[in-house]
C-alpha cells in the first residue's frame, strides 16, 4: 500500500476548509466598505457599536445553535427559550427580590433544564429534532405567558441589571470606543463554545454525530449522553441570551422572541455550517450573525423600507449557501 | 487448547428472518478462522452478536471458557473483541486520527480536552507500523475507499484486540495492499490475537487461513482445515451444489456495429487522451491497479464528472454528455463501485430501488404508479439474481452486504441501456451469485448490448472479457485479445509508468 497513496494538494485542502471562512469575512468587508460609501452615517463610532449590540443577542443565540445542528439536529426553541429564560430572571429578581448572581445562574440553569428536555426527547424518545425543538418552542413560549401573566417584568429594583448588557467595561480603559459589555459576552461565549467544539470530547463527539451517529455508536461511545450533553449547552447558552436581552430592555417580555430561531439559524447558515450536520465553525456563525446585524443597520441607514429589509435578508441567505455549495463541488472536483 | 472464543447455538431472528439457526463457532488463539457463506448466509450477523451490536435471542458465548454476555460494543471492546465492520462506518467529517481513536482519545486538563498532538503522534504511529503512507490529519472524506478501508484496519489494530473480526476487509483493497494485510495478520497470529477473517474470495483461503467454517441460510454447515481442503469442496460445502466456470466464448463480431466509441477523452492527471471503442455484442474489460484512473474514465463518459476534452459517439453519432441524464438518455448505464453511496436509496424497499431508474415505464395515463407491475417486476429479477430478502417490499438497509449489490445490478438491468458500465459488479458477491452475474453479463451482450466490465480481480476479467483494456496512471497502456491472454501480459501493461521518477497516481481509486 506504500505505492499508490498519497494525499489531497494542499491547496485544495486549503481551499476546502479555510476558504468559508475567507468568504464570508470577504462578504462582511464586502458590505462594510459598501455601505460606508453610501452613507458617511455608517461608519460613525456610534453607528458601529449599535451594529455590535444588535448582533449579540442574535449571535449568543446562534452559536447556540451552531450546536446543535453540527450534531444533525436543529433547535427551533432558541427564541422561545431566551425569552422563558429572561421571564424566569425576572421573577427571581423582581417578584422574589433574590440578588442579582442569583437571577443569572437561575436563568441559566433553566436553559440548560429546557436544553435536558429537548435533548432527552431526541436522543432517547427518538422524536425528530424538527419536532422535539417546535414542540419545546410552543410550550416554552406558553410557560413564558403563564408565569409572568403575560405582563411584562421589569427590572428597576436590581441595580446595576442594564448594565450587564449595555455598559462598558471597556470605556474605563479605551474612552472613545465604549463596546458594551452584550458584545463582550457574544465573545466570551464564541470563544469558549469555540474552544469546547475544537478543543474537548464534547466537541469532538459533536461533530461526529452529526457526521454518522451510528458509527459512532459502534465505536463504542455513549452517543445518546453526549447528545443530551449538547442540547444541555445549547439551552445554558440561550439562558444567557436570556440575561442579555432582559438587561437591554430592562425589563422581560414574554411575548417576544418570536422569530429570533429563524434569524439565528439564517446566521448559522450564512456562518457555512451544514444543515445536515457533521461541519461548521462558531467563527463562521459569528461572521455570519455580523453580517446580518451589518446588512439590516446599513439599509435601515439607506431608508430602505423594513419590508425590503426582510426580502433582501432572504435572498443573502440563499445567496451564501449557493456559494458555498459552490465552493464545495470546486473542492471535490480539485 | 481452551478456545479464546466459543459460541454455541446461537439463534437469532429479525423480523420475517430467521438468520442464524443454532449455529456453532470457535476461534483458537493464534488462529485465522475463515467464516463462508453465500451473501445472506448470517456471516456478518453472527459476528455483530460476538461484538455486542446485536443481542443473541438464545445460545452460549464463552471467552476463554468463562460464559461471557456482550451487551454493547464498548463491553466488547472491554472483552478484546475488536471488529472491523463490512459497511465502512467512518465519520467522513472528522480526520483519519480523529476517527482511529474516537471514545478513546487522549485527554489531558480534567479528563475533557483532548490532547491532539498525542492523538497525532499515536496515529502516525500506527500508521507506520503498517506501512501505510497516510497523513494522520487527512480528512477522511477526501480519501478513496480502499484508503478509508485502511483507516479501519487501523482503528482496529489500535484496540489491541484478543479476537479481531474482519469482515470483508480485502473487498477493496488492491494486491499491494491486502499483502501488507496479511503481513499484519500473521504478525497478528504470532502475538496470540484470534482472527475471525470473512471474504469471499477463495483465493485468499489458502493463503491466510487456518480453519474454514462454512454456514449455509443461517446454518452451520462444517468446519474443516484450510490446507487440506481442496476449494471445490468449501464452494460445494457453501451452497449446496457444484458450480461450473467455463471461460469465455469469444463472438466473432467483424461486422457488427460500433456502439460506443470515446475519443481522445482527457480530464486532468487522472484521465489522459484515452480512446476506446465498444462493439454491439461485445464485454470490454477494464483492468488495472487501484487509482489507474478507470472509475474516472467511467464516470466521465456517464457525466458524473466533466471532461476537459474529448468526444463520445454512441451508435456513431456524437453526444454531448454534461451530466448522468445525457448519458442515460443516450442509453449508457453506470453502476458504480460504491454503491451504498451512489447507487441505494438504503431507507427504501427493494421494489422501490429496482424500478427507480426506469420508474417512467410504471406509470398509469393519469400518473399514479402502477404498485403491482412494479412488484411483480421486481420479484422476476429477485428471482433472477437469487436477491436473498423475505419479501420485494423489505427496505434494503436490512438485506445483507452482497444482496444490497444485486438490488443495484437489478435496477441497471431493468432499465435497460445499450451501453452498460459495472464498476466493480462483483465485489462482496459470494461465487454462486458472481457466476450468476457472469452469466447475465453474457447474456446482456449477446443481446446486443455493449458491455465495460471494470474489475480489479484479473481472474474475473480474463472469465470475461472479450476484449481488454488496460490502464496505467490515467493512460490506457493497450488493449489485448480476450480468451487465453496471460496474466503477466495485463500486468506488464498496468504497471507502464510514464517514466520511472513520475509519482504515483493521485486521487479517486479507479
Ligand atoms: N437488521 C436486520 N433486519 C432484518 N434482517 C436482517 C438484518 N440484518 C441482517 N438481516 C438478514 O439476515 C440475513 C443474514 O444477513 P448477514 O448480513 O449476516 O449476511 P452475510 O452472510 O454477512 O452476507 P454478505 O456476504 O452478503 O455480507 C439476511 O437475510 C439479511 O437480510
Ligand atoms: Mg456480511
Amino acid at each position: 500500500m506504500s505505492a499508490a497513496i498519497s494525499n489531497p494538494s494542499p491547496a485544495a485542502a486549503l481551499w476546502a476548509t479555510g476558504a468559508q471562512k475567507i468568504l464570508a469575512f470577504a462578504g462582511l468587508i464586502f458590505l462594510v466598505i459598501g455601505f460606508s460609501l453610501a452613507s458617511p452615517n455608517f461608519m460613525q463610532t456610534s453607528n458601529i457599536i449599535s451594529i455590535l449590540q444588535a448582533a449579540s443577542v442574535n449571535g449568543v443565540l446562534a452559536v447556540a445553535a451552531t450546536l446543535v445542528i453540527i450534531t444533525g439536529g436543529i433547535d427551533l426553541s432558541v427564541g422561545a427559550l431566551m425569552t422563558f429564560c429572561a421571564v424566569i430572571c425576572g421573577v427571581l429578581l423582581t417578584y422574589m427580590g433574590l440578588p442579582l448572581p442569583i437571577g443569572v445562574a437561575g436563568a441559566i440553569l433553566a436553559g440548560i433544564a429546557s436544553g435536558l428536555c429537548s435533548g432527552t426527547f431526541v436522543a432517547k424518545l427518538k422524536v425528530p429534532p424538527f419536532i422535539a425543538t417546535l414542540g419545546m418552542m410552543l410550550i416554552l413560549r406558553g410557560l413564558s405567558l403563564v408565569i409572568s401573566g403575560t405582563r411584562p417584568i421589569y427590572f428597576n429594583d436590581t441595580p446595576g441589571f442594564t448594565e450587564i448588557a449595555t455598559g462598558s467595561i471597556v470605556r474605563n480603559f479605551l474612552p472613545f470606543l465604549p463596546i458594551p459589555n452584550g458584545v463582550l459576552i457574544l465573545f466570551a461565549v464564541a470563544g469558549i463554545t469555540a474552544y469546547i467544539l475544537g478543543r474537548t470530547i464534547l466537541g469532538r463527539y459533536a461533530y461526529a454525530l452529526g457526521s454518522n451517529e451510528e458509527a459512532l455508536r459502534l465505536s463504542g461511545v455513549n452517543a445518546d449522553r453526549w447528545k443530551i450533553g449538547i442540547y444541555a449547552m445549547a439551552g445554558g447558552i440561550c439562558g444567557i441570551a436570556g440575561v442579555l436581552i432582559a438587561s437591554r430592555l430592562n425589563s422581560a417580555q414574554p411575548a417576544l422572541g418570536m422569530g429570533y430561531e429563524l434569524d439565528a439559524i439564517a446566521a448559522v447558515v450564512i456562518g457555512g455550517t451544514s444543515l445536515s450536520g457533521g461541519r461548521g465553525t462558531i467563527l463562521g456563525t459569528l461572521i455570519g450573525a455580523l453580517i446580518m446585524a451589518v446588512l439590516i443597520n446599513g439599509l435601515r441607514i439607506l431608508s430602505v423600507a423594513q419590508e425590503w429589509q426582510t426580502v433582501v435578508t432572504g435572498s443573502i441567505i440563499i445567496l451564501a449557501v449557493y456559494i458555498d455549495i459552490l465552493r464545495r463541488q470546486r473542492a471535490a472536483a480539485a | 487448547m481452551t478456545p479464546l472464543v466459543s459460541m454455541r447455538d446461537i439463534d437469532k431472528s429479525f423480523p420475517g428472518v430467521h438468520a442464524l439457526k443454532s449455529v456453532q463457532f470457535e476461534v483458537l488463539p493464534g488462529e485465522v478462522h475463515a467464516l463462508m457463506g453465500e451473501n445472506g448466509a448470517g456471516k456478518s450477523t453472527l459476528m455483530k452478536i460476538l461484538s455486542g451490536v446485536y443481542s443473541k435471542d438464545a445460545g452460549v458465548i464463552e471467552l476463554d471458557g468463562k460464559s461471557v454476555n456482550v451487551t454493547s460494543p464498548r463491553q466488547a471492546q472491554e472483552l478484546g473483541i475488536g471488529i472491523i465492520h463490512q459497511e465502512l462506518s467512518l465519520m467522513r467529517d472528522l480526520n483519519a486520527a480523529q476517527n482511529i481513536f474516537i471514545g478513546r482519545e487522549p485527554r489531558s486538563a480534567g479528563n475533557f480536552v483532548i490532547d491532539e498532538k498525542r492523538l497525532n503522534a499515536d496515529t502516525a504511529k500506527l500508521f507506520a507500523a503498517m506501512h501505510l503512507k497516510l497523513d494522520p490529519k487527512v480528512q477522511v472524506e477526501s480519501l478513496t475507499i480502499a484508503k478509508q478501508q485502511m483507516v479501519e484496519i487501523a482503528k482496529a489494530l489500535s484496540h489491541k484486540s484478543r479476537v479481531l473480526i474482519m469482515d470483508e476487509p480485502t473487498a477493496a483493497l488492491n494486491d499491494a495492499e491486502i499483502n501488507e494485510l496479511f503481513t499484519i495478520i500473521r504478525q497478528l497470529k504470532a502475538e496470540g490475537v484470534g482472527i475471525v477473517y470473512i471474504s469471499h474470495k477463495m483465493d485468499e483461503l489458502k493463503r491466510i487461513a487456518d480453519r474454514v467454517t462454512v454456514m449455509r441460510d443461517g446454518e452451520y454447515v462444517g468446519t474443516v482445515p484450510a490446507a487440506d481442503t481442496p476449494v471445490e469442496k468449501i464452494i460445494s460445502m457453501m451452497v449446496g451444489r457444484a458450480i461450473s466456470d467455463e471461460p469465455p466464448t469469444i463472438p466473432d463480431l467483424k461486422d457488427a456495429e460500433v456502439l460506443l466509441e470515446v475519443k481522445n477523452l482527457n480530464r486532468g492527471r487522472e484521465v489522459q487522451d484515452v480512446s476506446f471503442s465498444v462493439k454491439k455484442g461485445e464485454i470490454l474489460g477494464f483492468a488495472g491497479l487501484m487509482g489507474a484512473g478507470r472509475t474516472e474514465v467511467a464516470r466521465v463518459i456517464f457525466g458524473a464528472d466533466s471532461m476537459q476534452s474529448g468526444e463520445i459517439f454512441v451508435h456513431g453519432k456524437k453526444v454531448s454528455i454534461k451530466q448522468p441524464r445525457d448519458a442515460v438518455r443516450a442509453g449508457i448505464g453506470y453502476l458504480s463501485e460504491d454503491r451504498k453511496q451512489f447507487g441505494l436509496a438504503t431507507g427504501m424497499d427493494v421494489a422501490a430501488n429496482i424500478v427507480m431508474a426506469s420508474v417512467e415505464r410504471f406509470i398509469s395515463p393519469l400518473g399514479v404508479l402502477k404498485n403491482k407491475e412494479i412488484r411483480d417486476t421486481a420479484r422476476e429479477y429477485i428471482k433472477q439474481l437469487t436477491i436473498r430478502t423475505p419479501s420485494e417490499r423489505q427496505e434494503t438497509r436490512f438485506l445483507s452486504g452482497g444482496n444490497q449489490q444485486k438490488v443495484v445490478v437489478a435496477k441497471w438491468l431493468l432499465r435497460d441501456c445499450d451501453v452498460l458500465i459495472f464498476d466493480e459488479p462483483t465485489r462482496g458477491i459470494d461465487v454462486g451469485a458472481k457466476s450468476e452475474i457472469y452469466k447475465l453479463l453474457n447474456k446482456l451482450a449477446e443481446q446486443g448490448r455493449a458491455i465495460i466490465v471494470i474489475s480489479s480481480e484479473l481472474p474475473e476479467i480474463l472469465r470475461l472479457s472479450h476484449r481488454i483494456a488496460v490502464m496505467c496512471e490515467g493512460r490506457l497502456t493497450g488493449i489485448l485479445p480476450g480468451g487465453d491472454t496471460p496474466q503477466e501480459e495485463i500486468m506488464r501493461l498496468a504497471t507502464q509508468r510514464a517514466s520511472a521518477t513520475t509519482t504515483p497516481a493521485n486521487g479517486r481509486a479507479a
